[in-house]
């Protein structure tokens, strides 16, 4: 299971007025993730590591993933913060790869889920 | 009459979503910040699911710029915690005192410490994220919860004033009357469903339209001159009321007031590890010209406190993150000066100590409040040397006192969860400073009284009765449990109390110049023990803008 019940929860929400509201979302997640995940980037290869700044960063990011109900991203996002409010460094590199890696792997199966949502409509 | 006008339109609306609501009142006007695009967005649908009229944006000062164009213009604010421009706790404070809106806070952080804050700050509730559709159907019982407190309240006091029919009258005229008096505003009250029934048994649907009173800083300026003038022992909302003669003010609006302004000193004094977050928030540079323009105006109005020293304090809260221990130290003298100037000087610099603390709480920096305590210390040279001595000492008190208070706070709120009223956030202060003084038990402390009080006060009896004013000033008919907390009944209790309030005192002072909101009972307990009984010192009491009834039960 990649997404949880958050994302039934948003199916509910769309509705004939909002017919692509989940997908709307979920593109809007993209963008500000991307963005994120870049900052995490630039922050990881900073040096001195701010790992205060790490920890912020990635908390918005796991808040936006929640919000989707991107269940698998988050909990690597937890990880990860866990590494970096223990100044782990090593932790925190090794964990956003993985954090990255769910994060893409979620993209394509939204993306496939989305297809055959319409393909389905 | 425009706020007639207003009137009415509110009126209507309420009437409006009265018939649209089934199961919960459809309309609420909900405002919702958050910097996540995603969940701001995801949050608008299921809002507007909910039937409620959405406005979201992305920042605070967004936000608060849309609640300051339309101050009525809004039932509830829903904020996140993490936000890059302005703190959520800010915001939190900063829309419970100029607008008396409920705030409910959202973040996906779920640790207790964090949740423990937005409770502490006022929040009328915290909502982990992810927020789901259950959470936002029932946000609209903050809202009622909330008015229902401010009703309850203005019932006490307009029983004798308002009758059946003339509710409707009364705030009109009012209207023309503090418009031109002051700048306080008044809004029709909005939801009153669920309090129809219970508001019918008391009055007639006029009730229900229960106008808003917005503190101005010139209606708060008169409001501390009032309690000034009175004392704090004899500061009680009715008396303030006539002094203030303000037509359409209510008792219920000044006590409301003053409940806030207690639990913004307390806030202050229970604060301290939350000093910086506090001072970010009231001080930050989110809202320099409503802060500015409180501290500036409130002091200036005094004409006492030279344009100078307000704009450094000013700028001292703006610049202030991180200097707390300087800052308590300052801060307690400022404000040890103060109370000792106010008694002194109660006709003509009462309202100099008052306007002073008024803006501290918005936008006092320690800086400027050295720079005033400097001057207060010039001025009072008797009674300099006892505070001179204290300040090391008291910083660490303040510091250690801010820690168990904010310890106690957990404590203290799931005490007075059972209470439900006001004056449980009184209690909870005096009952932690007094266990804090008896536990801290430190010399300074001690002989901090003993000086104070072998100097200037008069002991005992002095102490113990701005203590009572004050204890019943919050708790409204509770008074009874603050006074035993503090064990006024016993002289020794009484020179703790004294340290306590002093403590408070200090700690509210230092608090207001962070925040404004906490720390207000011990900015008033402070004060009143300086003056000791020597009248009117209820400067503090004045700054009742801060409602009680925000903070969580």
């Amino acid at each position: 299971g990649y997404l949880d019940e958050q994302f039934i929860q948003l199916e509910d929400l769309q509705d004939e007025a909002n017919p692509n509201f989940v997908e709307e979302v979920v593109k809007l997640f993209y963008t500000d993730s991307a963005r994120l995940l870049r900052k995490i980037d630039l922050a990881l290869d900073d040096r001195p590591f701010d790992f205060e700044k790490l920890d912020d960063v990635m908390h918005q990011f796991m808040g936006s993933s929640s919000s989707i109900g991107a269940k698998r991203v988050q909990r690597k996002c937890t990880e990860f913060q866990e590494y970096s409010k223990d100044g782990n460094f090593e932790g925190c590199t090794r964990t956003f790869q993985e954090v990255k890696h769910e994060y893409a792997t979620l993209k394509k199966k939204l993306e496939n889920y989305f297809q055959l949502a319409k393909v389905a409509r | 009459m425009n706020l007639g006008m207003n009137f009415t339109s509110s009126s209507s609306s309420w009437k409006s979503n009265d018939k649209a609501s089934d199961q919960f009142p459809a309309g609420l006007r909900v405002l919702v910040v958050d910097d996540d695009p995603t969940c701001l967005r995801i949050l608008e649908k299921m809002l507007r699911n909910c039937l409620y009229e959405v406005t979201k944006c992305n920042r605070a000062e967004i936000a608060l710029n849309l609640l300051r164009d339309n101050k009525n213009g809004y039932d509830v604010v829903l904020s996140d915690v993490h936000m890059p421009d302005m703190d959520g706790f800010k915001l939190l404070e900063l829309v419970g005192l100029e607008m008396d809106l409920p705030v409910l806070m959202m973040s996906a952080d779920d640790s207790m410490d964090v949740v423990l804050k937005g409770v502490t700050h006022g929040a009328c509730d915290y909502l982990i994220k992810p927020v789901r559709m259950e959470a936002l159907k029932n946000i609209w019982q903050h809202v009622v919860r909330k008015k229902k407190h401010e009703w309850k309240e203005k019932d006490f006091e307009q029983s004798g004033s308002f009758e059946e029919g003339e509710k409707c009258q009364k705030p009109l005229e009012d209207v023309d009357y503090s418009s031109s008096a002051n700048e306080g505003n008044w809004r029709g009250s909005k939801k009153r469903k669920d309090e129809e029934d219970e508001s019918e048994d008391r009055d007639d649907t006029s009730q229900l339209k229960k106008p808003r009173v917005v503190w101005s800083v010139e209606l708060h300026q008169q409001f501390v001159n009032a309690v000034n003038q009175l004392g704090i022992d004899k500061a009680v909302p009715k008396k303030i009321l006539e002094l203030m003669n303000v037509p359409g003010l209510t008792r219920e609006n000044v006590a409301s007031h003053l409940q806030k302004f207690r639990l913004y000193l307390r806030r202050l004094s229970s604060a301290s590890p939350h000093q910086n977050a506090l001072n970010n928030s009231f001080m930050g540079p989110s809202d320099p010209t409503f802060l500015n323009g409180l501290d500036f105006q409130a002091l200036a109005a005094s004409g006492q406190i030279p344009s100078q020293s307000l704009a450094t304090l000013q700028a001292a809260t703006l610049g202030r993150s991180t200097t707390k221990s300087t800052i308590p130290v300052a801060l307690v003298d400022q404000r040890n000066i103060f109370s000792f100037e106010n008694p002194q000087q109660r006709n003509n610099t009462g309202k100099q100590q008052v306007n002073l603390l008024h803006g501290i709480p918005t936008n006092m920096d320690s800086k400027q409040l050295a720079n005033l305590q400097q001057s207060a210390y010039m001025s009072q040279s008797n009674l300099v040397p006892s505070h001179t001595v204290q300040p090391q000492p008291r910083t660490q008190l303040l510091n250690d006192i801010a820690g168990t208070r904010v310890s106690r706070n957990g404590i203290d709120f799931s005490r007075s969860n059972s209470e439900m009223r006001v004056s449980k956030n009184v209690v909870p202060n005096y009952d932690v400073y007094n266990e804090i003084n008896q536990n801290r038990n430190q010399d300074w402390t001690l002989q901090n009284v003993g000086s104070t009080y072998g100097s200037s006060l008069h002991g005992g009896p002095d102490v113990l009765r701005p203590v009572l004013v004050e204890s019943g000033f919050s708790s409204k008919g509770q008074s009874s449990i603050p006074v035993k907390s503090l064990g006024i009944d016993q002289q020794f209790n009484s020179s703790l109390v004294d340290n306590s309030l002093r403590v408070k005192a200090e700690m509210g002072f230092e608090n207001g110049l962070y925040s404004g909101h906490f720390g207000q009972d011990d900015l008033m307990s402070a004060i009143l023990k300086q003056q000791e009984g020597m009248g009117p010192v209820g400067n503090e009491f004045g700054f009742d803008g801060y409602h009680l009834d925000n903070l969580p039960v």
